[in-house]
């Protein structure tokens, strides 16, 4: 059980590619910790650079006390469970579970008691004898993790745990994990691309893109208060709106409509000055007649959620300029406003609603960073052409 | 004929002369692959039958049976003992081929060189000139010098160099399919490279290993010129020269020995790719579902 702190960790690949770029990192000890961006990001790259499947070209990988950045990954004390889950399929459930301890010389007869053990902690009890492939695909999932859990290391890692299964078993095995690694209580890194996935499970996540981190938080920071414009498209099972607006008088200016400012932008913002305002759908209420502070547009999509009804509407918007890089396109002088709507409630296309921000709940943006009351942001935006430098 | 010209109305042929023309090209599609079967066949049913036969010809024919063809061989000195030298010529082969060729293949398969694919390439076009007839007065040459003449290591490593190239190509193929993550899962676990490749490698490529071993066996063992050139002495000449010497002392070619010399011969290939094929199965693609 360890701590893992990584220090100025670069890793560029023959040809260029620059996929992990001098990334500062710390995991707590026992942390249940959530890699989380979209593909080519580099987060599997740090998983497999912390294993030491990827040798590291700059910087350091500490895991507790010890530097492990030239370890072969044998000598790291950790084990990864891959996505394939990579199970031998000429060995036994019992003798892929039993495989790390055979390569630690354990005689034969301890570690296939000691696999026996691990197995039965995960419900695998009935099914030693058989091969990999006779086993569903929760059930190959599970043997990979008591394979994993058999050498009893200091770091889980697990890449992307859940992509290999269908949706409905998806749920249990995350349920499963996330029980079983408090239980066991080691620290576990884990990969996905799948933003509810990381919600659900961690306890912390750091969200990745062009291989550098672009906010570290708990799952209801990086939900709630998306530190730039990238983490806050991308968390969430519907975007945030990123809406352009201007400071005007104290309030801001979406085209005609004016809404409040933020509580913690207060002093933060000059008159006149353009950001981009944003708010979850989730946070919008939508009504029917016209409300006081509320964007106004008309209805364009309905999507039936279930519960919930996803409806997009049309609204006129700050026309004074070019849309900002970080707002969704949309035509000059109109953007679309998303608002979850709950069933019973939901309008027709081509009526016109009014939509209105909770409060406490809008974020602004300025460059594509979060303006807070301290007004600095932790981690800067990456710089332009970092990708290719040197 | 006036049936192709255009003009003429044609009238809609009959069902029966539809059913007429099938069966008529149903004969002949069959007698073509009896043919076919015959001209293969033959040789095979004259292999069964004129070891048995008392006084054998050219033709396949109904043997008058006796043993007595097999007595006779025995009586020759050297009969058996050139089945058991091409038994150490083929496995000798046969080990030191898959040996190198899996690791050399693993190697290949996993590393990154710059035109590697150029290399095997290389690699297998040239490998049949290396045991060809051309390259034979060199090889002499070389097995002289290095003191391997009438020696069977000699030609088993000629034979090896001869076969290692394809063997690398093939051997290749199996590993390029086997997934790495099987191979990083052992390596994050701590296992050397010699252990994944003797856990996780080998028993995963073994239909791969399987095809090569029978592969360099069969080509050992049909193998002429090589063992006919190094090897001086009958008492180590494997059984595709001994037969050479099944003459009369007219020069005639003693068909009663060879016959039954040929089927001895050809059985262990025989029986050795029956065997492999219902255990691992031959497979040139693939290597990891069952």
């Amino acid at each position: 059980m360890s701590a893992i702190t990584m220090r100025e960790l670069t890793k560029v690949y023959p040809g260029g590619v620059r996929a992990l770029d001098a990334l500062d990192l710390e995991i707590a000890d026992g942390e249940f910790f959530a890699l989380l961006g979209p593909s080519g990001c580099g987060k599997t790259t740090l998983l497999r650079t912390i294993a030491g499947l990827e040798v590291a070209s700059g910087g350091s990988v500490r895991i507790g006390e010890r530097d492990v950045t030239g370890l072969p990954p044998g000598k790291r004390d950790v084990a990864m469970v891959f996505q394939d889950y990579a199970l031998f399929p000429h060995m036994t459930v019992r003798d892929n579970i039993a495989y790390p301890l055979r390569i630690k010389k354990v005689d034969r007869r301890t570690r296939g008691g000691k696999a026996a053990d691990t197995a039965e902690e995960l419900g695998l009890s009935g099914l030693l004898e058989r091969r990999p492939g006779q086993l569903s695909g929760g059930q190959q999932q599970r043997v990979a993790l008591a394979r994993a859990m058999a050498c009893h290391p200091q770091v889980f890692l697990l890449d992307e745990p859940l992509s290999n299964l269908d949706a409905r078993l998806r749920l249990e095995a995350r349920t499963f994990l996330k029980r079983l690694q408090r239980e066991l209580g080691v620290t576990t890194v884990f990969v996905t691309h799948d933003q509810a996935e990381a919600l659900a499970l961690a306890d912390r996540i750091a969200v990745m893109e062009g291989g550098r981190i672009r906010q570290v938080g708990t799952p209801t920071e990086v939900f709630r208060r998306p530190a730039n414009t990238f983490v806050a498209g991308f968390i969430g099972s519907t975007p945030m709106n990123l809406i352009d607006a201007r400071v005007h008088g104290g309030e801001l200016a979406v085209g005609p409509a004016r809404l409040p400012l933020p509580d913690d932008s207060h002093g933060q913002v000059t008159d006149g000055e353009r950001l981009v305002y944003g708010i979850r759908p989730e946070y919008l209420d939508y009504s029917p007649t016209a409300v006081p502070g509320a964007l106004t547009g008309e209805v364009v999509v309905v999507e039936n959620l279930g519960s919930v009804s996803l409806v997009s509407l049309d609204v006129p918007a700050d026309d004074t300029g070019p849309a900002d890089a970080g707002s969704p396109a949309g035509d000059a002088g109109r953007t679309s406003v998303q608002v979850v709507v709950p069933e019973g409630a939901e309008p027709e296309p081509g009526d016109t609603g009014w939509v209105v921000p909770r409060p406490g709940r809008s974020l602004l943006y300025r460059d594509g960073t979060l303006v807070t009351a301290t007004a600095t942001a932790e981690v800067p935006a990456p710089r332009a052409g970092a990708a290719v430098r040197s | 004929m006036t049936t192709d010209t255009a003009p003429v109305p044609t009238t809609e042929p009959t069902r029966p002369t539809v059913a007429v023309r099938h069966l008529l090209a149903q004969i002949g599609r069959y007698t073509f692959l009896c043919a076919i079967l015959g001209f293969f066949a033959l040789p095979l049913l004259w292999l069964a039958t004129a070891p048995f036969d008392d006084t054998p010809t050219v033709t396949a024919s109904l043997p008058r049976f006796t043993l007595d063809n097999f007595r006779a061989l025995l009586d020759n000195p050297y009969a058996l003992s050139s089945l058991l030298n091409s038994v150490y010529l083929a496995a000798g082969t046969a080990a030191l081929v898959v040996t190198f060729a899996a690791l050399a293949a693993y190697a290949l398969s996993r590393v990154r060189v710059p035109g590697r694919d150029a290399l095997l390439y290389g690699l297998l076009l040239l490998s049949s000139i290396v045991t060809g007839t051309a390259t034979m007065v060199p090889l002499f040459e070389l097995a002289f010098r290095l003191n391997l003449i009438d020696s069977r290591l000699g030609v088993i490593l000629i034979l090896s160099g001869g076969l290692l190239p394809a063997a690398i190509f093939i051997l290749k193929d199996f590993m390029d399919s086997t997934p790495t993550s099987y191979e990083e899962s052992a390596r994050v676990f701590g296992a050397s490279p010699l252990q994944i490749m003797r856990h996780i490698v080998v028993p995963l490529v073994r239909p791969g290993l399987a095809t090569v071993g029978v592969w360099a066996v069969a080509n050992v063992w049909g193998n002429f010129l090589v063992p006919f050139l190094l090897l001086r002495g009958p008492d180590k000449a494997p059984a595709a020269v001994i037969m050479y010497t099944l003459y009369t002392e007219g020069g005639q070619a003693d068909l009663r020995l060879l016959s039954t010399f040929s089927l001895l011969y050809s059985l262990p290939v025989a029986l050795m790719f029956v065997f492999v094929s219902s255990r691992y199965g031959f497979r040139f693609h693939g290597g990891i579902k069952r």
